[in-house]
């Protein structure tokens, strides 16, 4: 079954924690190309909804939209077309980059793993270490693979969280460069950060997020952090 | 069914591997094990004779025991890294992931058991030699058992904050019923005068609980990890 989209449609969203509510009919939509910043202090429910939209958090009420599809509708196809970078990187630390993109490649059903594999380290100019087990990499190299194992499946959604923790100038300017990239490729992208100043001018919409609601952006200042603490702090 | 079983091996495969770099899971669930059942030689053997009976009760208890450390083991390496999450974003059925997460711990179960087993028949003077097919499939089915309840358990508890404590709280009421079809069963072939049809009662009981248990597990694998 085909799950490809090229719109992602949130509406009304909420994710109950007990009487705690950690997303609070949150509505947004996303379009190829689009790269979506969620902003916000922390606990506000940035993860939460980057769980959800990976499908591996139900919401309590409303439902999210994948083109015309939606996670129940379009299971494991559907996961085939999204692509995360967690905080926490999704790669096993004894293997080596090249193991871990070719099971994370074959677990994506991708016909020649291996290859992709490759290419994919070529891509993030570690192919002299990809031999290399990956507990022995700096934060940025493993940025650097986790990255190109989120995006080993050409998915249409990419999901980041927290994606420039840790990572020196150099590693995030390539970082950004490597968005970019995928933007012109017509991927979605929505990443949860704190980083305000990396990420100003590179995002297309900025979702800022507070007590699991998302707020009305304050449009009068200039930078993406004068917008942020005008909203966060003005709501 | 292919990509089920292609899925599973895939993931048998990776926790094999990981394993083999580390030996992090076998080697300190045999040491746990042995230590068990070193300490119940020194407790319940006197003068080179042990105590009547106690040797299948002996090997399942240091089973139960080093089986929850290797279940907590392998799921907080899943943890660490959010591994857990990546393997059920895949394209795959969440099912297959949770049945190759139950092949690779039940590998380096028995591989604890090839060691504990000879251990225990040497120390309590055990006849593990009397029926060796039918003690092999007790432990095989009881081990299944185990697992298969211990895999979903762990796996639902990995982002738990009290998941050490709360693994053991929820594994083994629910697991009781295989514990005591493995202990009698056991005990059936150790005994003085063997009873090898109670033991393969006891082993069809095991089989049962097996099938009860793996088909609920792969049944519930999706609901309790998403929601």
């Amino acid at each position: 079954m085909s799950a490809d989209f090229s719109t992602l449609t949130v509406e009304q969203l909420s994710r109950h924690y007990g009487r705690r509510k950690a997303l609070h009919r949150v509505s947004l939509t996303c379009e190829a190309g689009d790269i979506v910043g969620l902003l916000g202090p922390n606990g506000a429910g940035k993860s939460t909804l980057l769980a959800i939209l990976a499908t591996v958090l139900a919401p309590s009420e409303g439902r999210v939209r994948y083109g015309a599809h939606t996670a129940a509708s379009g299971g494991a196809a559907l996961r085939g077309r999204i692509g995360m970078l967690g905080h926490d990187l999704f790669l096993y630390p004894e293997l080596t980059a090249f193991e871990n993109l070719v099971f994370f490649g074959k677990l994506y059903g991708l016909a020649d793993a291996e290859a992709s594999a490759a290419s994919a380290l070529e891509r993030a100019g570690l192919r002299d270490r990809a031999h290399d087990a990956v507990a022995g990499f700096s934060r940025g190299m493993r940025q650097r693979v986790a990255l190109e194992r989120a995006l080993l499946h050409a998915p249409r959604l990419l999901l980041l969280d927290e994606p420039f923790t840790g990572l020196d100038q150099a590693s995030t300017r390539a970082l950004v460069d490597r968005l970019r990239e995928v933007q012109r490729a017509g991927v979605m992208t929505v990443l949860a950060t704190h980083d305000l100043d990396t990420v100003d001018g590179v995002l297309t919409r900025e979702c800022i997020l507070r007590q699991g609601r998302l707020l009305q952006v304050d449009p009068s200042g200039t930078t993406l952090r004068d917008r942020y603490h005008a909203t966060v702090h003005g709501a | 069914m292919t990509g089920f079983l292609r899925v599973a091996w895939l993931v048998v495969q990776k926790d094999l591997r990981v394993e083999s770099r580390s030996f992090e899971v076998v080697s300190t669930t045999l040491f746990f094990a042995v230590t068990v059942v070193l300490i119940f030689a020194f407790g319940l053997v006197r003068e080179g004779r042990p105590a009547d009976d106690v040797a299948a009760a002996i090997l399942w208890i240091a089973l139960a025991f080093s089986g929850t450390l290797a279940l907590g083991r392998t799921f907080e390496r899943e943890r660490q890294s959010e591994t857990l999450r990546a393997l059920l974003m895949a394209p795959a059925d969440r099912p297959a992931i949770y049945a190759g997460k139950l092949a690779g711990i039940l590998v380096l179960l028995l591989l604890v058991e090839a060691v504990l087993v000879p251990l225990v028949g040497l120390l309590f003077q055990a006849p593990i030699l009397r029926y060796p097919w039918h003690l092999a499939g007790l432990l095989l089915a009881g081990t299944v058992g185990f697992s298969a309840v211990g895999t979903l358990f762990a796996a639902m508890l990995v982002r738990a904050r009290s998941r050490d404590v709360l693994l053991p709280i929820l594994l083994y009421p629910i697991t009781v019923p295989v514990m005591i079809a493995g202990v009698r069963g056991t005990a059936a072939l150790f005994q003085a005068t063997p009873d090898e049809p109670l033991a393969r009662y006891w082993m069809a009981l095991l089989v049962f609980f097996d099938v009860v248990f793996v088909t609920l597990a792969l049944w519930t694998f999706e609901p309790v990890m998403t929601d």
